[in-house]
């Protein structure tokens, strides 16, 4: 028999909020030691009372509107009580009557995929286990830091459709500068079932929580549909409706204790938030501080007067297309901006191993105006780039440092065209008796002397006109 | 018994009870829980008052967070505010009304209390129980003092997010005669007390007949699902507030542990009085999974009938008469049957409590009023003071 997989996603994100959910306390990005951001609102201390922040909301609702949601007008925050040391107060205020955004669409290929809701919740505190002194410390910095749960309907029916979504969904979030999505930060429950192919009922489902690596989620997705049908053909196990854990050393799903599962959360309304009214003329507002769409901002490049297949990968990327932005801003020519972003960084990027573009927009503005004035050759604009990617440096004064000024005047470079030809007979016989290709090495051995200054086009007329005395 | 759990300055002119927030002195909310909190700010209220130039004298005792009615920590301690208040050793006392016990401390001890509109005093700084009903209220020889302080600490607070933006526009300094008011006496409320409180309410009847007033009788006949209502909201929410107290971060911590459960489980069976204990498990109870709806959904829902009901009437009397207590004097009750007496004594607070409107107690009765209507009401007991004096 065949059969399909029937999967629904809980994905948490963090909101790119200058603070904290329900105090003024600044994000966790703002920490440098365990509990550097906090304050007695978000440690739970009695006293304390919660004041929403307005600008979650307002990018709470941007997603629902990205995501085709409907948004909800009147919108509530409840407190779900559970003990766990993480949770300063006991209580994680939440969503849980009238979350803000409701039945919405995403396109994943060919297909639709529902989301039932989008809620707003604050997040947990941390807790560090010292096995030396065996005691538990605990990091408030990330109580009580904005996050949404966006929650699909189980309309997945392939692993493939899982990532496509994850993939476009971190992009557009990105892209609305809703979150950051940094590495890790995007966290998802799989909530996983299979059924033989053209029945409806749905099979017993497990949950499998708090995922956040791509590779590691449609690798859990496989072994989970593995694991389900062999217990349906073959009677391996009996399958429960559990919550279970992806072991990714040992490469396979465990049940979680049942006692982390089994909580009643006494959700109720929270007595000192008063429901949200999101007016017609607040959403008018949101709306239209939504930005451009990746296909917009494409089009945008287009015009600029980059190639259509450059314009797509540029706008494909926040990062990318964030730094084109801010360098083109700073009076750099697109097209040439263009270029060394999709060619240069991203060959460094790749040399180096990392995925994301976050060198300072202002060093490459630099190296780029440098370059473009003839002030330095573009070989040692790259030089430049690299040590920027690597060390941060400063352009100027590494570009003094390293001697790079492609305005050698031609004494200079005659002097080192003598050099190279005094320094290399063989290549010069060579190319007198008639191989027009040992020029390539006398020019190299020019460069190298002129430690990659001057200009390419001077020192090869030089050269031969040199050589051809 | 000490009527203050920690003393500030013996010539300070207000006393703060210890469920309020004074920054670097200690806050127990009369609870071995929190023996050596030490909260690193104050109440928005006490902050009010210092700017105003009066002085703070102490922390007074209270029930355990607020909750205890008598029983498990004894009159002295109930009444420490009202008592300092009654022999004039302060001006007044900033008390949190959380289900009517500074109400009735004043009521037997003949003081007055202003109970103002919620959302006209900040909350914040409270340690908090009921979020939805609790007030800071003024503790006062008489009404004009105790309007006097309370115009001093109410009025907008943006760190709650529940004080109201109209709290800026009330008038307590009202002198609006008795005369031409309609006041309704509550039957029902008349009924459950004893004779000595029976008296005050007809001597105050009296009164109120005598400067031009009309009373007239009522009945309010969902008073005991109104007062099982805001049991059921008030337990619940001190549920939920108070299991932050876990013994992890502050507060006391049980030195029998081997694991996070039994600290937890330890810490809060050696702290919490039994009165709490019983409000926990109550609590927890009306808002476990089956019983949502029944119970706590249902309490929010006769909450709003409750306003509606009341908005009603106040459309045609100006005030509720009504006692704050059954009785004119303590009587000892074993701590077994705290909760079930709490419960039965709040049927005369409930209304004010579940639906946030203005009371004051004065002359050993408790009148009630519309929201923003505390001015009136003030006003209204200044003219029995009148008569007392
Ligand atoms: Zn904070």
């Amino acid at each position: 028999m065949k059969y399909e997989l029937v999967i629904g996603l809980e994905t948490h994100v963090e909101l790119s909020t200058d603070s904290k959910l329900f105090c003024s306390c600044g994000g966790h990005a703002a920490a440098n030691e365990p509990n550097d951001c906090v304050c007695p609102a978000c440690s739970g201390m009695p006293g304390m009372l919660p004041v929403t922040n307005k600008h979650a909301i307002e990018l709470a609702v941007k997603a629902g509107l990205m995501l085709n949601c409907k948004i909800n007008q009147y919108t509530t925050f409840d407190k779900k009580s559970y003990y766990y040391p993480d949770l300063p107060a006991a209580y994680q205020i939440t969503q849980w009557f009238n979350p803000v955004c409701v039945e919405g669409t995403v396109e994943v290929g060919e297909r639709k995929i529902g989301i039932k809701q989008i809620h707003i919740e604050e997040d947990a505190g941390k807790l560090v286990h010292d096995d030396a002194t065996n005691t538990s410390l605990v990091d408030y910095n990330r109580t009580s830091v904005p996050l949404i749960e966006i929650v699909s309907k189980p309309d997945f029916r392939s692993s493939d459709e899982v990532i496509t979504y994850l993939k476009k969904l971190k992009s557009a979030l990105q892209f609305a500068g809703i979150s950051e999505c940094e590495e890790g930060a995007m966290r998802c429950d799989v909530n996983i079932s299979v059924r033989p192919e053209g029945t409806d009922k749905l099979g017993v489902r497990s949950e499998i929580k708090n995922m956040s690596s791509f590779a590691e989620i449609k690798d859990a997705i496989e072994f989970e549909k593995v694991r389900h049908v062999d217990a349906i053909e073959r009677r391996t196990e009996m399958l429960v409706q559990e919550t279970r854990r992806w072991d990714e050393v040992k490469r396979r799903t465990f049940p979680m204790r049942n006692k982390e599962t089994a909580a009643d959360y006494r959700y109720f309304p929270d007595p000192n938030l008063m429901p949200i009214i999101i007016d017609d003329e607040w959403l008018a507002e949101i709306k239209a501080s939504m930005p451009a769409t990746a296909e917009e901002k494409g089009q945008k490049y287009v015009a600029m007067g980059i190639a259509s297949k450059e314009a797509a990968v540029l706008a494909s990327d926040a990062k990318l297309c964030g730094m084109f932005d801010e360098v083109v801003a700073m009076g750099r020519e697109p097209r040439s901006v263009a270029s060394w972003i999709l060619t240069e960084c991203m060959s460094r990027m790749r040399y180096l191993g990392i995925e994301t573009l976050n060198i300072a927009p202002q060093k490459l503005s630099r190296i780029i105006e440098l370059v473009d004035a003839g002030e330095i050759t573009r070989a040692a604009g790259k030089k430049v780039l690299a040590a920027v990617f690597e060390n941060d440096v400063d352009v100027d004064k590494y570009c003094d440092e390293q001697g790079f000024n492609a305005k050698v005047d031609e004494g200079a470079v005659l002097a080192a065209v003598k050099a190279a030809i005094a320094a290399n007979p063989a290549a010069v016989a060579d190319y007198k008796g008639g191989k027009e290709k040992a020029l390539g090495a006398i020019f190299g051995a020019c460069m190298r002397e002129l430690k990659g200054n001057g200009d390419p086009a001077v020192v090869r007329e030089l050269l031969t006109k040199e050589l051809n005395k | 018994m000490a009527k203050y759990i920690t003393e500030i300055n013996k010539n300070g002119n207000i006393a703060v009870d210890d469920t309020i927030l004074v920054k670097d002195i200690p806050a127990t909310a009369g609870s071995k829980m929190l023996e050596n909190f030490v909260p690193l700010f104050s109440a928005e209220a006490v902050e009010r008052v210092l700017a105003a130039g009066y002085t703070l004298s102490g922390k007074t005792a209270v029930g355990e967070f607020g909750l205890d009615l008598y029983g498990e920590t004894g009159i002295n301690d109930i009444c420490a505010a009202a008592s300092l208040v009654k022999e004039g050793s302060v001006k007044a006392a900033l008390n949190v009304d959380l289900n009517g016990a500074p109400r009735r401390a004043a009521a037997l001890e003949g003081v007055t209390f202003v109970k103002p509109t919620y959302g006209t005093v900040s909350r914040y700084g409270i340690i908090a129980a009921a979020c939805s009903g609790e007030q800071i209220g003024v503790t006062a020889k008489n009404a004009a003092t105790a309007a006097e302080v309370l115009a001093v600490i109410a009025g907008y607070d943006e760190k709650d997010g529940t004080s109201l933006k109209d709290a800026n526009n009330i008038d307590y300094n009202s002198e609006a005669p008795a005369k031409g008011m309609k006041i309704a006496l509550v039957r029902e409320l008349y009924a459950a007390a004893d004779a000595a409180v029976k008296a005050k309410i007809d001597a105050a009847a009296a009164t109120y007949k005598a400067a031009g007033a009309e009373i007239e009788e009522i009945s309010l006949q969902n008073l005991a699902e109104i007062n099982t209502a805001w049991t059921i909201l008030m337990s619940a929410e001190t549920t939920n507030n108070l299991s932050r107290f876990d013994g992890v971060k502050y507060g006391y911590r049980t030195e029998k542990y081997k694991n996070i459960d039994e600290l937890y489980v330890g810490s809060r069976t050696e702290a919490f009085g039994f009165l709490t204990k019983a409000t926990i498990i109550y609590g927890s109870d009306v808002l476990s999974k089956g019983r949502y709806e029944d119970c706590y959904d249902k309490a929010l829902r006769i909450r709003r009938k409750a306003v509606e009901a009341l908005t009603e009437l106040f459309a045609k009397y100006d005030a509720l008469l009504m006692p704050a207590f059954s009785k004119a004097e303590y009587e000892f009750y074993p701590v077994e049957n705290a909760f079930s007496k709490v419960y039965e004594e709040s049927i005369f607070t409930a209304p004010a409590s579940i639906t946030g409107m203005p009371a004051v107690v004065s002359s050993g009765v408790q009148l009630v009023g519309d929201y923003f209507c505390d001015g009136k009401l003030i006003a209204l007991a200044k003219a029995l003071e009148k008569e007392e004096a």
